[in-house]
């Protein structure tokens, strides 16, 4: 209760709020922190939102900075998908997130609005095992093709690897 | 020729020979062909799988990953003052750059405020790095595309500038001088002379490099109108610094969102027209004066003063008194050993470095590690443009059109 009445009184960013009125139901928050405006949308509204944000005369986001992804592995939406567009024109930074969770681990791609996702979904695909609907050409980039051992940068993964190093007898020696 | 027009002819009659339709097919078939991984014109270990009609590139796939060394699941384990010697080896041929941009992406977690002398030492040294980096790039693309000469010239003039850095963090590559808050050495006197006597001696080398090329009727030819961008679909690919300026957007995080000392000092951000390759080598040459300007303007600004931000949660103590005071020397273990509390949130800091814009994003979930750091590194997205670029080119450009964006593999593999 006490957080809605405090959210209540302090105004939020004009372009979350811009968002906000677009998408109601979409839209779950808006955070802004150090100067950095992040805006949390539900998975089924984030390409839209993405694509209003690329083709709004006002917001113009016309530049993709990156594409990211967060594990949280004790919650129930367990992956954050983190995309920051940036506008040449307004100059001004938005960052677009959104939780899926691990049965369902997929998202609309964005390479249709943005031709740089193409890569930068490519890796979060194979670093953290998102996968991205209606991607051109969905391959692990920075790992092999024919790697097995999982998605390295998911919390669950171990630091030294898994797989073939687990034979190594100095590695798991005691002594 | 432009792009469009090139990408239609492969396949069409000769409208010069008409001729040549009458002639009986000849069977064609595509040809696979792998570049590298080991190949001396990559730049590191990158493999391109490029198929092709004639000589004509179709379809070029790169196959990152030779370098991946896991930095951003390492970062992870250790705390923020350890991950500094790790952003030398994203891209090795300018470390202090990538110290630069993590150090800042830190303080603006932190929100710190550097003091001004050491503002003015960062973009100096900064600016310095700028120059060893686009003289590295000029060096190899000349190499890489028959003019040899150059590169004896440009190498020359940079081991000056690496003897420099040798001197001010005793590294020449990795240097690891900047540090959160501030940076590790102040300038002795020694370091001063040689700059300013570097900077009356490099002008006029600038020139020199330019009557190389610019005489050269190989590295025109090889140069113009290849590789051709529009800034549309160059912004639409993230492409940043030199490899988007080319295309004509002034896009340049030293202007749009002024950090350091850029602020105080007077320059100017070339940008180029036609998008290809010359102007992306025109804007480098320019880039040499622009950071020369810096260079003499944050000599003459500089005042004494601290070099270290004073926040003894998060900032290093003053080496000398490391060695002479107990409560320093615990100081300096306990942010070594246990690292400092960060408050929750997540941050992104793009600082541009000569590649193009270099990126720290960093989620925090307090305590001295990062729980999340990404790296948003110029070369990894500059290679997503590659198959864009290169098709309807010949094979030998595809080396032209990535060296262009001046990859080094170590920071596109991460």
């Amino acid at each position: 209760m006490k957080v809605e009445t405090i959210d209540r009184f302090i105004a939020m960013h004009p372009i979350a709020e811009k968002i906000q009125s677009r998408f109601p139901e979409g839209f779950l928050s808006s955070n802004e922190w150090r100067g950095d405006l992040a805006i949390s949308v539900k998975r089924e509204a984030l390409h839209d939102v993405c694509a209003y944000i690329r083709t709004d005369s006002e917001l113009d986001c016309d530049y993709m900075v990156h594409v990211s992804s967060v594990d949280w592995p004790d919650e129930a939406e367990r992956f954050e998908v983190v995309y920051e567009v940036y506008s040449i024109r307004k100059r001004h930074r938005i960052r677009i997130k959104t939780r899926v969770p691990e049965h369902d681990c997929q998202v609309d791609s964005m390479v249709d609005l943005w031709m740089g996702a193409d890569f930068m979904e490519r890796e979060v695909f194979d670093m953290m095992g998102i996968r991205f609907n209606h991607h051109p050409d969905l391959r692990r980039i920075l790992m092999p093709d024919d790697y097995t051992e999982g998605y390295p940068l998911r919390k669950d993964f171990p630091v030294q690897g898994k797989g073939w190093r687990d034979t190594f007898d100095f590695l798991n020696d005691p002594n | 020729m432009k792009l469009e027009d090139q990408r239609t002819t492969i396949y069409k009659v000769d409208p010069n020979h008409p001729e040549t339709a009458d002639l009986p097919t000849l069977r064609t078939e595509e040809l696979l062909l792998n570049m590298g991984p080991q190949h001396p014109a990559t730049h590191g270990v990158l493999k391109v799988i490029m198929e092709l009609e004639g000589e004509r590139l179709v379809k070029s796939t790169p196959v990152l990953g030779y370098l991946h060394r896991g930095v951003e699941k390492l970062a992870e384990g250790g705390t923020y003052h350890q991950f500094i010697p790790h952003t030398d080896r994203l891209d090795y041929v300018c470390a202090m750059y990538n110290n630069f941009a993590y150090c800042r992406a830190v303080e603006k977690l932190m929100d710190i405020t550097v003091p001004e002398r050491a503002e003015y030492l960062r973009t100096l040294v900064a600016e310095v790095q700028r120059i060893i980096g686009h003289l590295f790039w000029l060096g190899t693309q000349a190499l890489d595309i028959g003019a040899m000469t150059v590169f004896f010239y440009t190498f020359r003039d940079r081991e000056i500038l690496l003897d420099w850095f040798d001197e001010l963090c005793g590294a020449r590559l990795t240097t690891s001088w900047y540090r959160i808050g501030g940076v590790e050495q102040d300038f002795n006197d020694s370091l001063i002379d040689k700059v300013k006597r570097f900077l009356d001696y490099f002008p006029p080398k600038i020139d020199e490099y330019v009557v190389f090329l610019e005489k050269n009727r190989v590295w025109l030819a090889r140069t113009r109108g290849v590789a051709v961008i529009s800034a549309e679909d160059a912004l639409s690919f993230g492409l940043s610094g030199p490899t988007l300026r080319g295309s004509g957007v002034d896009y340049d995080l030293r202007k749009y969102e002024p950090y350091s000392a850029y602020p105080w000092c007077e320059f100017s951000v070339p940008v180029g027209k036609n998008g290809d390759t010359y102007d992306r080598y025109w804007i480098r040459i320019e880039e040499f004066r622009e950071s020369i300007k810096i260079i003499k303007q944050c000599l003459e600004q500089m005042q004494p003063g601290l070099i270290m931000a004073d926040v003894p949660s998060v900032t290093l103590p003053p080496k000398d008194r490391v060695f002479t005071n107990l409560e320093s020397m615990i100081q300096q273990f306990k942010l070594f050993s246990q690292g400092f509390d960060a408050p929750a949130g997540e941050i992104y800091c793009g600082t541009e470095a000569h590649k193009g814009e270099l990126g720290f994003y960093i989620v925090s979930t307090g305590g001295g590690n990062p729980y999340r750091l990404k790296i948003r590194s110029p070369s990894f997205i500059h290679m997503g443009a590659f198959d864009y670029m290169s098709k309807g080119y010949m094979i030998a450009d595809a080396v032209t059109i990535f060296g262009s964006y001046d990859i080094v593999m170590g920071e596109c593999d991460r």
